[in-house]
């Protein structure tokens, strides 16, 4: 058992009190809609609600109301959240309803999701929140028993005093728990006592989900609410000259079309507020099909504002600025030039990236009501605070006079974290002075995108005659950034190494997209890597092991942001998991092990080509993430992070002419289907005990580098190019290799 | 507008909506089933997979001057406390991750197990083809369209 110093304060615990009320409102089949799948006896509804802090309320009846105060995007915390509360609080997950917190910056720490932050950063504050609960309940019985409270043991929501023989539960004490001062020190579990922790629990949302309840920000629907839309210029550089709205505005159910602008002059940008189209058209009316409709009756002239870009010219622009010469390095080891001097085989490869969308499966929507006093908004946000800031600023409201709820989401991938749509539900309902539900079209979604940076790296490396790596040059350019890092492997390993990044400026806007940079960046190094252990003469694993080995035992330079050893002990798991050096007929493998957002992954992949098409047999995947908290649904991210990851890698791609995305729906836009999905995977968690890291990104940047690795031995040829499907060599290279 | 008299989920239901309106609106906003999702418009992702007289198809492109008296299943109605085999399949494996495009790849395998009860791997991929999971739910999703296969045959 541990103590640990409490960082609540009294205030957070009263304000939260008052906001957590409404809590008797829950109907019973709301209730029940949150048990456990199997048929059990449904929870009885508590009488009386009596809230503990911000993170709990407890029924009279023992009943526990848990909140979740991070976003959900589909990366499983409104489960794994409450259940790391649940176990520290020491109750029975049956007895515990899960509710989804709103913005709440006075309560709870960090409501965002992304950079699979939310277990890691969490983890100790759900502790305590569950602990410090935990300790007031003792401490009420204690003083109804006139015990003390240390001779006092809690189990799944029952506290006993051993002595006396008295047990009483925690609802009989909670009304007297919610009036004890908030305890300064409270103990938290050692981790082997853990009864709820890295045990499997279903996803609190999931019968909902299969029954078709309303979850997401698109069922919202409210008193009054109109639908509205919006249209923005066809192409990145343009903007509004004229609009003809007079068919539009005739058509059935159309209440109102204006224009207005998201980006008023004098109110300073974050990051957070990315958006290419400032300048749109609002289309309000009763329904959405009418309102889809009027939209597509306007008629507006559009004036260039700057140039319209091509998909070939921005990678003869990312070529140009690695062929220019070498700016600062943003590392460097040793002497590059002398290694490649004294280097008897030199390796120099070149790998290209395209734009991607997000394509969450539920298009951006956002609720707003607006008034004279107040805002209201609902909706799927990845950053409701950031959102709530730019909300405040461009309506001129106090930002306590701005409420976000968060609905769950139908995916995130990163577009989530830019709330632009939420600033453009807000602006609208405010001329419309009515409460509003913005919702795009996918077209409108796809082509008014924050896109994952096109990119384009360079790796170069020399060999001496014996295979040894005497040196590495990596030069990285992106779209407004580089996603080469400087200081992750393989740094810390070579003794000559140089990194140069560079940045292209585009009026194509780009943002963070699931694992960012990272999503390209491991494709591009652990393919160079495996041709470069191939060209050494050596076992691809064997290789990598090797400059782990040195990373540990003599690491280059001293800002190395990883551990060595970790990374080493996923690639021995995946390669004794996959039986790593077994020939199969017909099947081809390949491998890849990267570390991103705190959590090591190697996978394995093992192809079988058909034809041309290259089919996934299986991945094997090792994963270290420290404590896994709900093992389940832990496995579930791995696989979807797979699945994603090979699906962009081989078929997904954004093209640009004159400024105009040239995809703008499923039938152009290509993504990953059923027929295209790994046979199996299989995955396996280092046990460790070390405080858990995320899950929602991590096992996607290698995949694709494992797959790449696994065509060049099936094919002969390596793929330098994303998307693989384009670059894919044809059936009759194929064969003629193999001849 | 015309009214329609609709049967969806075995009830009578009246709309007063223009003939071209899609049923995924009409159940959406028009009759509070919001249980179907919207996600492409065009018939491309599958998300709004519904049963029209027992075969899935897409409610975006079914305009709902074209039903007639054809039924109308949705997810709401697949069964009377969500314990149809699929739906139980689907929590069994905990399928879903954002759960978006859940319902529509419920819906189609639903459709998919009523005509062909013991489906090979093969023929899943080809009858799931038209349903998009962004998250990248797939071996999930087939895992559970066997375990529903086994307990309906």
């Amino acid at each position: 058992m541990t103590l640990i110093k409490n960082t609540f304060n009294r205030r957070s615990f009263l304000k939260a009190s008052v906001l957590a009320g409404g809590g008797m409102m829950l109907g019973f089949n709301w209730l029940a809609s949150c048990t456990p799948v199997n048929k059990e006896i449904p929870l009885q509804m508590p009488e009386e609600w009596f809230n503990i802090n911000a993170f709990l309320k407890i029924g009279d009846n023992g009943v526990v109301t848990i909140m979740s105060p991070n976003p959900e995007i589909g990366q499983n915390v409104k489960t794994s959240m409450p259940m790391i509360v649940a176990e520290e609080l020491d109750v029975e997950w049956k007895n515990v309803v899960v509710e989804q917190a709103g913005l709440d910056t006075q309560s709870f720490r960090r409501q965002v999701a992304g950079g699979s932050q939310s277990i890691r950063q969490g983890w100790q504050s759900l502790r305590r929140a569950g602990a410090t609960a935990r300790a007031m309940l003792v401490e009420a019985a204690a003083q109804q028993w006139q015990v003390p409270a240390s001779e006092l043991t809690t189990t799944d929501g029952i506290i006993h005093h051993e002595k006396s023989g008295q047990s009483i539960g925690y609802g009989a004490v909670a009304t007297l728990a919610a009036q004890i001062p908030v305890p300064e020190e409270v103990p938290l579990k050692d981790p082997k006592d853990f009864k709820i922790i890295g045990t499997s629990r279903k996803n609190v949302d999931a019968k909902k989900i299969a029954t078709g309840q309303p979850l997401f920000g698109l069922d919202v629907k409210k008193e009054g609410m109109l639908i509205a839309m919006i249209e923005h210029a066809p192409a990145f550089g343009m903007k509004i000259k004229s609009i003809d709205d007079a068919e539009a505005r005739a058509m059935p159910g159309i209440k109102d079309i204006f224009t207005f602008n998201t980006k008023p002059e004098g109110i300073e940008t974050k990051w957070s507020d990315v958006t290419a189209f400032s300048d749109l058209v609002a289309i309000v009316g009763n329904s959405t099909w009418e309102v889809m409709k009027a939209k597509k009756a306007l008629k507006i002239n559009w004036a260039v504002a700057s140039k319209g870009e091509n998909t070939e010219n921005q990678q003869e622009a990312l070529s140009a600025v690695l062929n220019t010469k070498a700016e600062k390095a943003t590392r460097q080891d040793g002497n590059i030039a002398g290694a490649f001097k004294d280097a008897a085989q030199i390796i120099e490869r070149s790998y290209t990236a395209p734009f991607l969308a997000h394509n969450t499966m539920e298009p951006m929507n956002f609720f707003a009501h607006v008034t004279a006093d107040k805002a209201e908004l609902e909706g799927p946000i990845q950053t409701p605070q950031a959102l709530r800031g730019r909300v405040s600023k461009v309506l001129n409201l106090p930002e306590d006079k701005v409420s976000i709820m968060m609905t769950r989401m139908g995916g995130g991938f990163g577009r989530r974290l830019y709330g632009n749509f939420g600033v453009e539900a807000a602006l609208i309902s405010q001329k419309a002075q009515a409460p509003v539900k913005l919702v795009y079209t996918r077209e409108d979604d796809m082509t008014q995108g924050v896109y994952r940076p096109a990119y384009k790296v360079t790796y170069k490396a020399g060999l001496d005659a014996d295979g040894n790596l005497l040196g590495v040059h990596i030069k990285g350019a992106g779209i407004h950034g580089s996603p080469v890092f400087a200081h992750r492997f393989p740094a810390g390993a070579i003794d000559n190494y140089l990194v140069e990044n560079y940045r292209v400026d585009s009026n194509i806007s780009t943002g963070a997209w699931r694992a960012p940079r990272s999503n390209f960046i491991a494709f591009a190094e652990q393919s160079f890597l495996d041709e470069v252990a191939q060209a050494a003469g050596k076992d691809p694993i064997a290789f990598r092991l090797d400059l782990f080995d040195r990373a540990k035992n003599d690491p280059v330079g001293e800002k190395n942001d990883y551990d060595p050893e970790r990374y080493a002990g996923v690639l021995k798991l995946v390669k004794e998991m996959s039986g790593w050096g077994n020939t199969m007929s017909g099947v081809h493998r390949g491998v890849s092990a990267y570390f991103c957002h705190n959590t090591y992954v190697a996978q394995v992949v093992d192809v079988k080509m058909n034809g041309a098409e290259p089919r996934i047999q299986k991945v094997w995947c090792a994963v270290d993430c420290g404590i896994v908290v709900n093992p389940e649904a832990a496995l579930n991210q791995i696989e979807g992070g797979i699945v994603d990851g090979i699906g962009h890698a081989m078929y997904s791609g954004l093209t640009f002419k004159d400024g105009k995305p040239e995809q703008n729906n499923f039938n152009a836009y290509r993504l990953i289907r059923h027929s295209e999905a790994p046979l199996e995977i299989e995955t396996q968690f280092v046990q460790n005990g070390i405080d858990p890291t995320g899950l929602g990104e991590p096992s996607l940047p290698p995949v694709s580098a494992a797959l790449a690795n696994a065509i060049a031995q099936a094919t002969g040829s390596r793929i330098y190019d994303q998307p693989f499907a384009s670059h894919m060599p044809s059936t009759s290279m194929i064969n003629e290799q193999k001849l | 507008m015309p009214v329609y008299e609709l049967t969806i989920n075995g009830t009578k239901r009246q709309v007063d909506v223009a003939a071209d309106t899609p049923m995924l609106w009409v159940l959406r906003e028009h009759l509070d089933m919001p249980g179907t999702k919207f996600g492409c418009g065009i018939g491309q992702c599958g998300a709004c997979t519904v049963h029209l007289d027992g075969q899935a198809m897409r409610s975006c492109l079914l305009p709902v001057g074209a039903i007639q008296d054809r039924a109308i299943t949705t997810i709401e109605g697949l069964s009377e406390d969500g314990d149809h085999p699929v739906q139980q399949a689907w929590l069994e494996h905990d399928v879903p991750q954002c759960g978006y495009c859940q319902a529509g790849q419920i819906m189609n395998a639903a459709a998919l197990l009523k005509e062909n009860p013991r489906p090979t791997d093969e023929e899943i991929e080809t009858a799931m083809h038209g349903n998009l999971c962004r998250c990248g739910t797939y071996v999930r999703i087939k895992a559970a369209i066997k375990t529903a296969s086994e307990k309906m045959a």
